[in-house]
């Protein structure tokens, strides 16, 4: 076996410069489709998380059917539904526009990051709702005894706090978002860092090259991200919190 | 509506298909297995290297640990499709066309889902109190045998929730294997089934596997639970 180390250095046959180049958009392409479904997924999970600790009994059943159901379908299988499924619904002129208007590879990276966004707004809105529900009781009572409301409540005193609580595990969520976001490489030919793999096989067939350079890229951005939540972490944490929580 | 008729379908479907439904599931079954056994087994060892006072073996299992710890499954289950059948026809010489996919697949989800366990049971042995060692070489144990006999009993009773936890997101992953060309549920339901009989099939496979998915995922757990409440007493 012979290695070609200098693959990513050499340009390729469309004329649009290096590998390298394919390789940055597609660690681009990962990374917006990470952040779009971490955008969806911290709004719901937020919401959800949130009516799991408030004292109305369907709101609370409402949330936890919301998340048992988001955590026991595969998200393989999630990515399926929405990317097959969920256009055959929409109807009129939004249909049109959607399908015939749209570039394709947007349209997949929309019905992609939805699926991912769901996928991960279930587990984050267990641990907002592990955030808040860990806080002491009597952060409420408090806040109730200065005569806030209960959006006040939330808004000024137990979210705050939560948030910074749960700051190591938003962190690890955000990671497994960018893994999970791999698994989009088989909708609709999107070609990220995993999708990359096969399209760059196909051309150059220097197959363990490819998977080391993606492998190690892999590492650098979820290193990357840890770095700078455990610099927001610090950054966040309120002089009275030991080590964070 | 069309959804309701694409769930009506389901039953007959099933029905007329359910050879290879179930040797899709089983396969899917028998990788979640033997991924969970071994992968507790090595996640162990891994564990108890990661505690050691050796050099070595302690930046071994940390480098092992955070490499399949940062990089997708996805990615492991290329790795081990397209770069480890090379080697291993390669080195034993088999043919081109030898079937190695299944047991390739297998060994990419324990050595991955082992990273994993091994973190969960270094927390579980972690959490063990200091006055467990301290007692166990008082009476006169060697390191290993209060290992065996003391720490692990202790630690692996208290991370039995979260090993399950981890067992059914081994479980929900295994969907993945559908991508490297095998026949699991998924791949039996859509690929085969869905594909073969055309029209909306593989719309109502693919509700068909979501149900059969949450069943199974949602179920497990509280069946477990269940048995371990009765066995109590």
């Amino acid at each position: 076996m012979t290695f070609n180390w200098t693959l990513f250095f050499q340009s390729t046959p469309y004329g649009d410069g290096i590998y390298f180049n394919w390789l940055l958009n597609s660690a681009m392409l990962t990374l917006s489709l990470a952040a779009t479904a971490w955008i969806i997924a911290f709004i719901l999970g937020s919401i959800v998380g949130i009516m799991r600790t408030v004292d109305s009994k369907i709101l609370n059943r409402l949330a936890i059917g919301y998340i048992e159901l988001f955590r026991n379908i595969p998200l393989f299988v999630q990515m399926f539904i929405w990317y097959t499924i969920m256009p055959l619904f929409l109807t009129g002129s939004f249909k049109e526009w959607f399908i015939q208007e749209l570039d394709p590879d947007i349209q997949t990276f929309i019905l992609v990051s939805i699926a991912l966004g769901l996928f991960t707004s279930a587990r984050i809105a267990e641990q907002v709702r592990t955030g808040i529900q860990t806080l002491p009781i009597g952060q409420r009572y408090a806040a109730t005894a200065l005569g806030l409301s209960k959006f006040q409540t939330y808004r000024y005193i137990l979210l705050p706090n939560a948030y910074r609580k749960i700051v190591p595990t938003l962190t690890s969520e955000m990671t497994n978002i960018i893994k999970n976001s791999s698994i989009a490489s088989q909708f609709g030919g999107l070609r990220e860092l995993v999708g990359l793999i096969t399209s760059m096989n196909d051309q150059t067939n220097s197959i363990i090259e490819i998977l080391c350079v993606i492998t190690i890229t892999y590492m650098i951005i979820n290193y990357s991200v840890i770095t700078i939540m455990r610099f927001v972490e610090k950054k966040t944490r309120l002089p009275n919190m030991m080590s964070g929580g | 509506m069309q959804l309701f008729q694409w769930i009506a379908d389901i039953p007959t479907l099933v029905m007329n298909n359910y050879p290879i439904l179930l040797q899709g599931l089983w396969l899917t079954v028998r990788i979640t297995f033997t991924a969970i056994v071994v992968g507790i087994i090595w996640g162990t060892f891994l564990a108890l290297m990661r505690l050691s006072n050796n050099k070595i073996l302690n930046s071994f299992a940390k480098i092992y640990v955070t490499t399949f710890r940062s990089i997708p499954l996805l990615l492991v289950l290329m790795w081990f499709y397209f770069a480890l059948p090379q080697m291993i026809k390669h080195l034993f010489h088999l043919g081109p066309d030898a079937d190695i996919g299944t047991s390739c697949a297998i060994i990419a989800f324990t050595l991955f889902e082992a990273a994993y366990y091994s973190e969960i049971i270094r927390a579980g042995i972690n959490a063990v109190s200091k006055g467990q060692y301290h007692a166990a070489s008082a009476l006169g144990m060697t390191r290993s045998q209060s290992m065996r006999l003391i720490i692990l009993p202790q630690a692996f009773r208290a991370m039995v929730p979260l090993l399950l936890t981890q067992g059914i997101i081994l479980f929900q992953d295994t969907a993945l294997v559908s991508t490297i060309g095998l026949v699991d549920l998924l791949g039996a339901a859509v690929k085969r089934i869905g594909e073969n009989i055309g029209s909306t099939a593989e719309y109502s496979m693919i509700i068909f596997v979501a149900i059969t998915y949450f069943i199974i995922c949602f179920g497990t757990p509280r069946l477990i639970r269940k048995i371990s409440y009765f066995k109590k007493g």
